[in-house]
């Protein structure tokens, strides 16, 4: 059985589509992604216990509920493609194939972790794997995308790159400085809005006249599209076309991956400004549960399947944790000038 | 007399220089019904309405231009950087724009604008949230810079830097909100450029600039065991600097410490050492030390960020190696 959408729901969340995968894309792939999205669900979610028990420290974001776009989108690059991503950036670096244990390392400030315990949760950089880095500062990557295109474009090399951002980032001016040269010189940028509708508590349409943010690529002469953020076939879809557009020489394209945003915006609001009971009914759009029903409803994968797959999930961060608070190190006091410079040089 | 905190104290002043002129709004990110980042601003939305407390998009360059603009056309602005790190992305309209605009047309215009911001350590929250900037806005001729450490000096300096007729740049410590000290219910004003002798000492002289102030005194108490007595200056105003007052103190310590968790380089220190170098060399029994932060960006890991920033024992030390001298 699909997942029971109420009938409010898909009135007011008017660009829904149903799961189902596009022509061309393998079972086997279809899972991986069903296994990438529970990873991040599992990641994040342990994160904010985590945090709650004060075993990890700072500013994190969940990315649970978004999974959808993330392994949308990054199923639809090659390896050697770009991304940039947000203060809001686990999903993004795991569905870039990140190593969740080297992710769970720097989030608990070990000298193991991505960045040395330098960065943590807003700042993990994974720049082998084509992760240029999540953000502290919101917009602030936008503009990071278009130059690894333009880096492409000058090399020649073929790639692409994705810039996500949010609905927040959106109104900064960066994006429409961003917008305006990715669409003059053509370059091969793909930028994905994650519109959840909230920038910490301050909902979108207060601060915007026009708040189908796909609609205002359009002023830009760039391809802009709406999409159902919560189904990653219709992410995968969307970005697949976006993709062969840039590869083809054709410039940008901007994607609006619409959701709502259910949990706080960082792991300890408790979103006291919200009535969350008006945003229940809306958890029925979720990813991973329809994505599980798609499987079963069209024979794709029985439930003993779907169980190892999450089982796979749960084991893996759970081996992440693990590492991270038992395998590895804190970081020495010398070790604090050690990357200012590129030479290693100590500069006071 | 009755004792709130910090955040408490700044929340009164906005509240109470609000009702007492209705030309001064508030502009700024989540600062409305959400009450700021750090509730400071909680209850204001409630009490003066969403065209006198304006929660905008998260667009720090058009907040602080729009001050500005307000500020042109007979409005008394207050505009909110959530983080002082982000005020990076609005440096023209600060820098270019706010500071110069009375300079650039002779004096044609007022600009009564205040951009409050914070700084500071939060824990962890790592390079693009815990930068202490204040030197960078203590460069530019046009803006005075405000730094509160107490909530006394918190709530007396915000009146008078929303009744000022020029811009001031604000900032706060995150680190302060909390702290609690006795502060007047009535408005008061606290004098723009007049640093504070927050502790009567007559060994050594510690300049101590926002948080740093709070470390200083914990070390000045600590060392009074030991027979050191030393004096603290808070500037509470960086720009302009009361340096006579400095140069007086060390008149009589003969001593000087400066703080801050700014990074050394560059900063505060570094004017308040060479205006002392220029105007009070021949006072000084032994060179002048800074205790600040490392000149690195702010790591993630908690150990790595207490590395960074200087602490009280850091300046007990420094304090202990000048009085050797």
């Amino acid at each position: 059985m699909p997942v029971e959408i109420p009938k409010e729901v898909l009135k007011n969340f008017k660009c829904y589509t149903p799961y189902k995968a596009p022509e061309g894309l393998s079972v086997k792939k279809q899972l991986g992604m069903f296994y990438t999205m529970n990873l991040i669900r599992e990641f994040d979610t342990k994160v904010t216990d985590l945090w709650m028990e004060n075993k990890i420290y700072g500013i994190a974001h969940s990315y649970v509920s978004s999974e959808a776009i993330a392994v949308g989108a990054c199923a639809a690059l090659d390896p050697e493609d770009y991304i940039v991503s947000t203060h809001r950036g686990h999903g993004h670096c795991i569905a870039k194939g990140s190593d969740v244990k080297k992710m769970m390392a720097e989030l608990y400030g070990k000298y193991e972790g991505y960045n040395h315990g330098k960065g943590g949760s807003m700042h993990i950089a994974d720049v082998e794997n084509g992760m240029l880095g999540a953000q502290g500062i919101v917009g602030g990557g936008i503009p990071f995308a278009l130059g690894a295109a333009l880096s492409s474009k000058v090399l020649n090399k073929g790639r692409v790159s994705i810039g996500f951002h949010g609905d927040g980032g959106s109104n900064q001016g960066v994006w429409h400085e961003a917008m305006n040269m990715a669409s003059a010189y053509k370059l091969p940028v793909i930028y994905i809005c994650e519109n959840n509708q909230l920038a910490i508590s301050t909902p979108l349409q207060n601060v915007t006249g026009q708040s189908d943010l796909y609609l205002r690529a359009n002023g830009y002469a760039v391809p802009g599209v709406l999409v159902d953020g919560y189904n990653v076939f219709a992410v995968y879809e969307a970005v697949k076309k976006a993709v062969d557009r840039a590869r083809a020489g054709q410039g940008p394209s901007f994607i609006e991956a619409r959701t709502i945003r259910f949990l706080g915006h960082f792991v300890a609001d408790d979103q006291w400004y919200r009535d969350l009971d008006t945003v229940k009914p809306y958890w029925s759009l979720e990813p991973l549960g329809r994505m599980r029903a798609y499987f079963l409803d069209n024979k794709l994968a029985g439930e003993d399947e779907l169980k190892i797959i999450e089982q796979q999930a749960v084991k893996d961060v759970e081996e992440a944790i693990d590492y991270a608070s038992n395998d590895c190190t804190e970081p020495p006091a010398e070790k604090l000038y050690e990357d200012v410079y590129a030479g290693g040089e100590i500069i006071k | 007399m009755r004792i709130i905190t910090y955040r408490e104290a700044l929340r009164e002043a906005l509240k109470q220089e609000m009702g007492r002129d209705d030309t001064i709004i508030m502009i700024g990110e989540d600062i409305g019904r959400y009450g700021g980042p750090y509730k400071v601003s909680q209850g204001l939305f409630d009490e003066f309405g969403p065209d006198r407390v304006i929660d905008t998009p998260i667009a720090e360059t058009a907040i602080a231009g729009a001050a500005l603009g307000a500020a042109l056309a007979g409005l008394r602005p207050i505009a909110e950087i959530m983080y002082i790190d982000f005020s990076f992305i609005c440096m023209d309209q600060i820098f270019n724009q706010i500071a110069k605009i009375r300079y650039m047309s002779g004096g044609n215009v007022i600009v009564p604008v205040v951009i409050r911001t914070q700084m500071g350590k939060k824990g962890s929250a790592a390079a693009q949230h815990s930068q202490c900037l204040e030197a960078i806005y203590a460069h530019i001729p046009g803006i005075k810079v405000i730094t509160p450490s107490t909530p006394y000096d918190a709530k007396g300096l915000l009146i008078s830097s929303i009744r000022e007729n020029d811009p001031v740049v604000f900032i706060e410590n995150c680190g302060l909100y909390s702290s609690k000290s006795e502060v007047p219910e009535k408005p008061y004003t606290i004098e723009l450029g007049k640093a504070d002798i927050k502790r009567e000492g007559n060994d050594i002289t510690v300049v101590a600039i926002s948080k740093s102030v709070r470390d200083s005194l914990e070390a000045a108490d600590e060392l009074q065991n030991e027979g050191i007595s030393v004096e603290v200056i808070d500037p509470r105003t960086i720009k302009p600097l009361d340096s006579d007052t400095i140069l007086e103190s060390i008149e009589k310590t003969h001593r000087l410490l400066i703080t801050h968790e700014a990074c050394k380089t560059g900063g505060l220190g570094a004017e308040i050492a060479a205006i002392v170098a220029e105007n009070g060399m021949y006072n000084l029994d032994a060179p002048i030390k800074r205790i600040a932060a490392h000149d690195t960006p702010i790591p993630f890991a908690p150990k790595m960020e207490d590395y960074v920033l200087p602490s009280k024992n850091d300046i007990i030390k420094g304090i202990r190696e000048l009085m050797k001298e």
